[in-house]
């Protein structure tokens, strides 16, 4: 057992495995800078993902070709994002409340529309997904090949979003007034900044990424849809943010610590390891509340991290 | 008359259904400094609001340069070259000097910042003024008196001709004040317009052109500040009557002892020793000054005595029973009274209406509470006299005390704590940013208690506020005990226990009889 762990196969598949499973938590996580940086938490990222994954997967298996999936998956986060923009800032509802009310809904919506398209059959509707693309030359290395050189698109999509998220948020007036906005609404209303606005484009943009990142799940991750198939990944990419305390290359960091937790869980369960494989299962959660303990009493959160903006107030 | 930089006219602002601003004019003459003088509440800050783009009046004209305005954004503001800097900073803590400057107008590359460019503007702006302002440091690593600097750069970077100032000093040391008025008179010869919003009197005599005097949001009057205007002058015009700056003495003599604190120690919120070794004795209708500059141990020490921090070492009695570390609500059945330091976080439910945080202490007690159920009507008789007694300015009692100003909601905790007749009342900083009208009614009201009979405790770092309350003045350093002194002591005697004099004498006498002890 400890010999196959060790072996270098093994290791191999483990860290090619942790870098796909940390796409799904990357992106969503990258955008959610964004949002949270603007002072909004979006719990409804996870409802987000899942509608973007249905939508860009019935793109897909209506015939659209995988990147038009891709990007109807974005718009789809996007267009669903907007809602959270809407109760969270227009009508200044409690956003832990909006966002888990997101969810529900996306939950039921969701099957709904994959019923409504795909009928219910005893096999799941299969598509052909994203395939890993080989860099010539970079590929063959031995391992290092194998871990970093071996996938798909996205997958190198997700991660040459970090330094650009990074370069968003530090570089440009766009970045610096979302930062302001989280910070201290009322001095960027003050300076003739729109908070509405910027945290609008800040919860849009967030659900832009997490559409991607729930549309990777269906077209680039797997090849069909089911009605768990994001299976909490949002929840952890918020966690993440956190974990990061607001960094993308932190948030990187975070993502492939629980990339490594799900791909871990995964290659045990195969190997038969006589952990049952419900406790597996658990690994990543577990990991992200204990990670969440150390983290956040470390992170500092925006000053208005949550909290509704009225001009009116005191 | 021709160069008015601003005028406006007949401003009206209604908030809830109150005249924030009722039909207010405004003049400011360019080049001048002009003091906005009025209580808290009397509607100086919304005026500038208006002026600011922040707010809308519901009626009125504006007109800058001559040119009539229409002022909808603070970006319409700052086109129009006005400059705010608020009392509350508008500097993001986290950001540099340099970013929070950036934001507020176009970048010059562009979607990308121009940091490098801005920087160097800025310092060159911050020499000419003699700032000293660093474009890259932190704003949380500023001291209050600079981050409030970062705010008149700022303005001014931006193309301010016309700076409006909302109590500018209310943050800064006297050595500070000076530095700050010099920048002012600097600016007002390069021909720029200010406006002071404030409610000290002195600074209006001292560096103001003219004056402008609100009063529960009306315009009362405007004049140019020479010679001949006093203090006296200025005060009616703000409070509308004469003002007590000096209280009556005792007029009857203290009683047994009430409250006895004997060697109290307790630790602060870090863990560190705030309070050592503390004797105290309270004597039925007395008050006691505690001197001392902020942070000295008064909080811990108002805790202890009020249940909120468990004290270390020592004992506490009140009548003669050991009362030493209860839970809060003890205490209040005791009757013991608390007007804490900080009525935002500890004295006030902010968000709930001022009947319930009227209650708070009584609503499990009859005549309020009955069958466990709280008596709506009791509630709101409660309400009615509190707002005859205590003068509260509210609509119906049902607002949320968060809508008060600082006086008001003073009021409220006093009606609170003052209404169940106390056997002894801790007051810890109870006029801290009143003005002076609220501050005089709030005393009047201790005063009042204390020949009810009430023990009183009044811990406060304003020495002249202590000089006129107290019956005896105990002083506190590093959560020691100085001394205690009579009625009438010489302030500079109080100011150097302040400052810690005689203590090391004081632990070398301790030194030596534990010494003899051994």
């Amino acid at each position: 057992m400890l010999s196959e762990i060790l072996s270098i196969g093994f290791l191999t598949s483990l860290l090619a495995g942790t870098i796909r499973l940390a796409t799904p938590i990357l992106m969503p996580a990258l955008g959610q800078i964004y949002t949270q940086r603007a002072g909004i938490l979006n719990l409804g990222v996870e409802g987000t993902m899942l509608m973007a994954s249905i939508i860009g997967f019935a793109t897909v298996a209506s015939g659209g070709g995988l990147w038009m999936g891709f990007l109807v998956g974005i718009l789809a986060g996007a267009i669903f994002s907007l809602l959270m923009a809407w109760l969270s800032v227009t009508l200044r509802v409690n956003q832990v409340i909006a966002g888990i009310g997101m969810n529900v809904l996306a939950t039921g919506l969701a099957a709904y529309v994959y019923r409504l398209l795909f009928g219910i059959r005893a096999l799941p509707a299969k598509i052909t997904s994203f395939q890993a693309v080989d860099l010539p030359g970079l590929s063959d290395i031995p391992c290092i090949g194998t871990v970093f050189f071996q996938h798909n698109v996205l997958v190198y999509l997700a991660f040459a979003l970090v330094p650009f998220t990074w370069f968003v948020l530090e570089k440009t007036m766009f970045g610096l007034k979302i930062k302001m906005v989280g910070e201290h609404p009322r001095a960027a209303d003050s300076k003739g900044i729109s908070v509405t606005w910027i945290r609008y484009a800040a919860i849009v943009i967030g659900g832009a990424y997490a559409g991607a990142g729930g549309v990777f799940m269906t077209i680039a991750y797997l090849n069909m849809f089911t009605e768990s198939v994001i299976g909490g990944f949002g929840y952890i990419a918020v966690s993440v943010v956190i974990f990061g305390r607001f960094d993308p290359y932190k948030a990187m960091s975070g993502a492939l610590l629980f990339g490594f937790a799900s791909a871990l869980q995964v290659r045990l369960q195969a190997l038969g390891s006589g952990i049952p494989s419900q406790l597996l299962l658990m690994l990543p959660y577990l990991m992200t509340i204990a990670a969440l303990i150390f983290a956040s009493k470390k992170a500092e959160f925006p000053s208005a991290y949550a909290i509704p903006y009225s001009r009116m107030e005191r | 008359m021709a160069s008015l930089a601003v005028k406006m006219r007949g401003i009206t602002k209604v908030f809830n259904g109150v005249n924030a601003n009722d039909h207010v004019d405004f003049d400011l003459r360019k080049g001048s400094i002009h003091g906005l003088l009025g209580e808290n509440g009397a509607g100086k800050t919304t005026l500038m609001n208006v002026l600011y783009g922040l707010y809308q009046p519901e009626e009125g004209t504006i007109a800058i340069n001559g040119r009539t305005a229409e002022i909808s954004s603070p970006t319409k503001a700052i086109a129009l070259g006005i400059g705010m800097v608020h009392q509350h900073f508008m500097l993001a803590r986290p950001l540099t000097v340099v970013e929070n400057v950036m934001l507020s107008r176009k970048s010059r590359r562009g979607i990308f910042l121009d940091t490098k460019e801005t920087a160097r503007e800025l310092r060159e702006l911050s020499d000419r003024y003699r700032m000293g302002i660093d474009p890259y440091s932190k704003i949380w690593q500023l001291s209050v008196g600079e981050q409030q600097r970062v705010e008149i750069l700022s303005a001014i970077y931006l193309g301010a001709e016309i700076l409006i100032l909302d109590e500018p000093t209310a943050v800064l040391t006297p050595q500070e004040t000076e530095i700050f008025f010099d920048t002012l008179r600097e600016m007002r010869d390069d021909g720029k317009s200010i406006i002071l919003i404030t409610h000290k009197l002195e600074e209006i005599l001292s560096i103001v052109d003219e004056v402008t005097v609100l009063r529960l949001g009306k315009l009362i009057g405007a004049k140019a500040v020479d010679e001949t205007i006093t203090k006296d002058d200025l005060t009616r015009m703000m409070v509308g009557r004469e003002v007590l700056f000096h209280f009556p003495p005792l007029t009857r003599d203290p009683g047994d002892i009430r409250f006895r604190l004997d060697g109290i120690s307790a630790m602060n919120d870090k863990g560190l020793v705030a309070l050592k070794d503390f004797s105290l004795e309270l004597r039925e209708g007395e008050i006691v000054g505690l001197a001392g500059v902020d942070g000295n141990g008064q909080k811990e020490l108002c805790e202890v005595m009020t249940g909120l921090r468990p004290s270390v070492a020592g004992k506490m009695t009140l009548d003669g029973e050991d009362v030493t570390n209860h839970e809060p609500a003890f205490y209040i059945q005791k009757r013991i009274s608390h007007i804490p330091e900080d009525r935002h976080a500890t004295g006030l439910a902010l968000n709930w209406s001022l009947k319930n945080n009227l209650i708070l202490k009584s609503f499990a007690r009859p005549p309020i509470n009955r069958n466990h159920l709280v008596q709506t009507k009791k509630v709101e008789e409660n309400w009615l006299q509190a707002e005859k007694d205590y003068q509260i300015l509210a609509i119906d009692g049902d607002e949320q005390v968060r809508c008060l100003s600082g006086g008001n909601q003073q009021k409220v905790i006093l009606a609170r704590e003052l209404n169940c007749e106390p056997s002894v009342l801790i007051a810890n900083q109870p006029t801290r940013g009143l003005d002076v009208g609220a501050a005089e009614y709030v005393r009047t009201r201790i005063i009042n208690a204390r020949n009810r009979g009430c023990a009183c405790f009044v811990v406060s770092a304003d020495l002249e506020e202590i000089l006129q309350l107290s019956d005896r003045i105990a002083v506190i350093y590093g959560g020691r005990l100085m001394g205690i002194l009579p009625r009438g002591s010489d302030p500079l005697e109080i100011g150097a226990l302040m400052m810690g004099k005689g203590l090391e004498e004081k632990l070398e006498e301790r030194e030596l009889e534990q010494q003899n002890i051994h």
